[in-house]
């Protein structure tokens, strides 16, 4: 979707403050990175002193630390321990409320707030993320009602990342550091030579729109050299990488491999991995009635295949051991996706690697995958 | 017509603190409709007045530590058709439970001027080593919404959604920064059982584990896991000896972290 995109314009960092202004004219309320409780983290924002400015974020398994940068790079980091689909898809939310009256009752469906909202700062993995779970609640016969709701309302400001995060494997996943399609405006952040600057495009009509009345000069070739280069460099420093070739195959044909046994001797089953995830979709109902039992309100809370409630059944749960759980987890994200909804789960961010507390890493235990299993020995010894 | 008879209720208290009785105090509004709904028969914390047994619901707070208590249990049970027990004390034998790891007799010559008059077991334990328990509450305290929850659930006939779930899981549900991975603060919540609402995560401590084990923890994996981020095992057993010492899982990982410790 590049329509409206007529190459680059330059906006000065000076001038950042006009854009967000712009995006405020045009009626979206503007959600984006901000420093709270020592990480980046998603949230309202009122004006660009809210962005993470000069602040960076170190990262590796089960270890995320903000940094001093040395410069006043608005967008200097990568990705944090939230993801866009909180706004999309929340925590936690009422469905509806039943309400008995006399002998009867009615349901009264709960009122969807969709403001108008800019996402800004969306990186290349998190569009991808986004087109994953637009395709699990909306692309097919059943449509989720709240999400394509909010959906609908929201633009989308990707900003192209300047540097790889110690977990990122964008590149090995093709879901970046580019922004390919996908957003309203593309935004790439140029710390020098020279002034401290962005390239923006328009990637949609709507972005374009809100583009205009800032009257942007257009982008020197060189700056879009620079561009390029920048994300070159990026792509040349991921943290990690995972070969994405024949996955689904390999997942299938590796259900009994010992690795399994090993991670889940580390898997704490903690849930952490698929509630940071921007793809993991699993929730599940709950009734409160109130105690005069006039009426019972649903809520939908997200919930994870580590539960050991996720699959009972008739009292006891069908995947009852750690070995199971993790790999459901694992099949699911880069196997079954495929099958389910024609793509992988994983959008290659690293998070469930930063956020796992024991810090397991996908893309090790995928390697491990890989490793044929040695030719069984006598029984009683594992390989 | 007649009104069809309230179901009856009681809660019982042994060794505790009467914190898991004051939540229910502090339905406050809802007391109003819960009294509506059911008979509050036997409630010492609220009213001396108390209507015989038998009774359709106990809530059993408190955990047995007297011979007396041990007996007194039974009573309760023989008279109550639904028992459950509330709080870390009743559900897996509470902060005093820590007497089961040391020398009773100790403690009462440190504690009483005159231990002579004290009775007491030597061990503290949960209900369920007593009797039969149909249902449990965690927590120091318990939380007034799985207490809300137990009595719409019974009023209602179905089983109360109590999940098992770790601290971590309502912890981002919330939207709090682990506090382990981006500050190195151990934290008990990836084995500690949901219902707090991830409190202490929201204030940036680590999980005390006041709601016991979740349902399917990995203590030695845990253990290994606060032995990197620089804890000694004197402080794994110590964080693992609290309000829930006795529960199988804690116990088994303090006995396992002071056993790597040498300490006795
Ligand atoms: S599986 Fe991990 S790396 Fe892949 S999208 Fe989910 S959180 Fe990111
Ligand atoms: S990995 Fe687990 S939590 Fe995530 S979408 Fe699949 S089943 Fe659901
Ligand atoms: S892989 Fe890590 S984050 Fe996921 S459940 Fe296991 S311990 Fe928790
Ligand atoms: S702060 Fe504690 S409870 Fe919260 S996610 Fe981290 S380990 Fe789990």
């Amino acid at each position: 979707m590049d329509a409206g995109s007529e190459g680059s314009q330059v906006l000065r960092r000076e001038e950042f403050p006009r854009l967000f202004s712009a995006l405020e004219d045009a009626g979206y309320q503007v959600v984006g990175p901000t420093v709270r409780d020592g990480a980046i983290v998603y949230d309202r924002l009122h004006g660009v002193d809210d962005l993470p400015r000069g602040w960076t974020d170190r990262q590796g398994p089960g270890r995320y630390r903000l940094e001093r940068r040395g410069d006043d790079a608005l967008f200097g980091y990568n990705v944090g321990p939230f993801t866009w689909k909180k706004f999309l898809f929340p925590p936690r939310e009422r469905l509806f409320t039943v309400q008995r009256e006399g002998g009867s009752f009615t349901v009264v469906p709960e009122p969807v707030e969709a403001p108008l909202t800019a996402f800004l700062g969306v990186r290349a993995c998190e569009l991808a993320g986004l087109a994953v779970t637009d395709r699990v609640f909306q692309g097919g016969p059943v449509v989720d009602p709240g999400y394509a709701a909010r959906r609908s309302r929201v633009l989308l400001v990707a900003v192209q990342c300047g540097q790889a995060g110690g977990n990122c494997f964008c590149a090995s996943m093709r879901t970046g550091p580019s922004v390919s399609g996908g957003a309203d405006l593309v935004l790439t952040e140029i710390l020098g030579p020279g002034p401290h600057r962005f390239l923006v495009r328009a990637g949609s009509p709507r972005g374009a729109e809100v583009l205009s009345p800032l009257n942007l000069p257009p982008a020197p070739e060189e700056d879009e050299r620079t561009v390029g280069e920048l994300l070159d460099r990026t792509t040349r420093s991921m943290g990690r990488e995972m070969d994405p070739t024949g996955l689904r195959d390999l997942l299938r044909e590796t259900l009994q491999h010992p690795r399994w046994e090993e991670v889940a001797r580390r898997c704490l089953s903690c849930t952490n991995c698929t509630l940071v995830c921007p793809t993991c979709f699993c929730s599940t109902h709950e009734e409160v009635p109130d105690l005069s039992e006039e009426k019972v309100e649903r809520w939908r809370r997200w919930d994870s295949c580590f539960n050991l409630g996720f699959t009972e059944l008739h009292g006891a749960p069908v995947r009852a051991s750690g070995r199971s759980r993790y790999r459901q987890w694992l099949t699911h994200k880069l196997g079954t996706w495929h099958d389910q909804f024609g793509t992988s789960g994983c959008i290659g961010c690293g998070r469930c690697i930063t956020w796992c507390p024991v810090g397991i890493d996908l893309t090790e235990e995928v390697a491990a995958l890989r490793v044929p299993v040695a030719p069984a020995g006598p029984p009683g010894r594992t390989a | 017509m007649p009104a069809p008879a309230k179901p009856r209720l009681a809660v019982w208290k042994f060794a505790s603190c009467d914190g898991c009785q004051l939540t229910m105090l502090n339905l406050e509004d809802e007391l109003v409709a819960l009294a509506d709904r059911l008979e509050i028969a036997n409630f010492r914390e609220a009213s001396s007045a108390v209507v015989a047994g038998p009774y359709d619901l106990s809530l059993v707070e408190g955990s047995i530590t007297t011979p007396e208590d041990a007996e007194r249990i039974r009573e309760v049970r023989a008279q109550s058709r639904v028992l459950v027990t509330i709080g870390a004390c009743a559900t897996a034998g509470g902060i005093q439970a820590l007497r089961n790891f040391a020398h009773l007799d100790d403690f009462r010559r440190a504690v009483y001027a005159h231990p002579e008059f004290i009775e007491t077991l030597a061990t503290s334990t949960p209900i369920a080593d007593h009797v039969i328990v149909d249902g449990e509450l965690r927590g120091c305290p318990i939380s007034p919404r799985q207490l809300r929850e137990l009595f719409s659930a019974f009023l209602g006939h179905r089983s109360p959604d109590l999940p098992t779930e770790s601290v971590c899981a309502e912890c981002k549900r919330r939207g709090n920064v682990c506090v382990v991975v981006a500050r190195g603060i151990p934290c008990l919540g990836p084995v500690t059982q949901t219902g707090c609402g991830a409190l202490c995560p929201s204030y940036h401590r680590g999980c005390y584990g006041c709601f016991g084990p979740q349902g399917s923890p990995n203590l030695p994996s845990m253990l290994d896991h606060l032995t990197a981020l620089g804890m000694t095992p004197p402080e794994v057993t110590r964080v693992f000896r609290t309000f829930n010492a006795a529960a199988p899982a804690f116990r088994a990982a303090a006995d396992r972290a002071s056993g790597l410790s040498g300490a006795p």
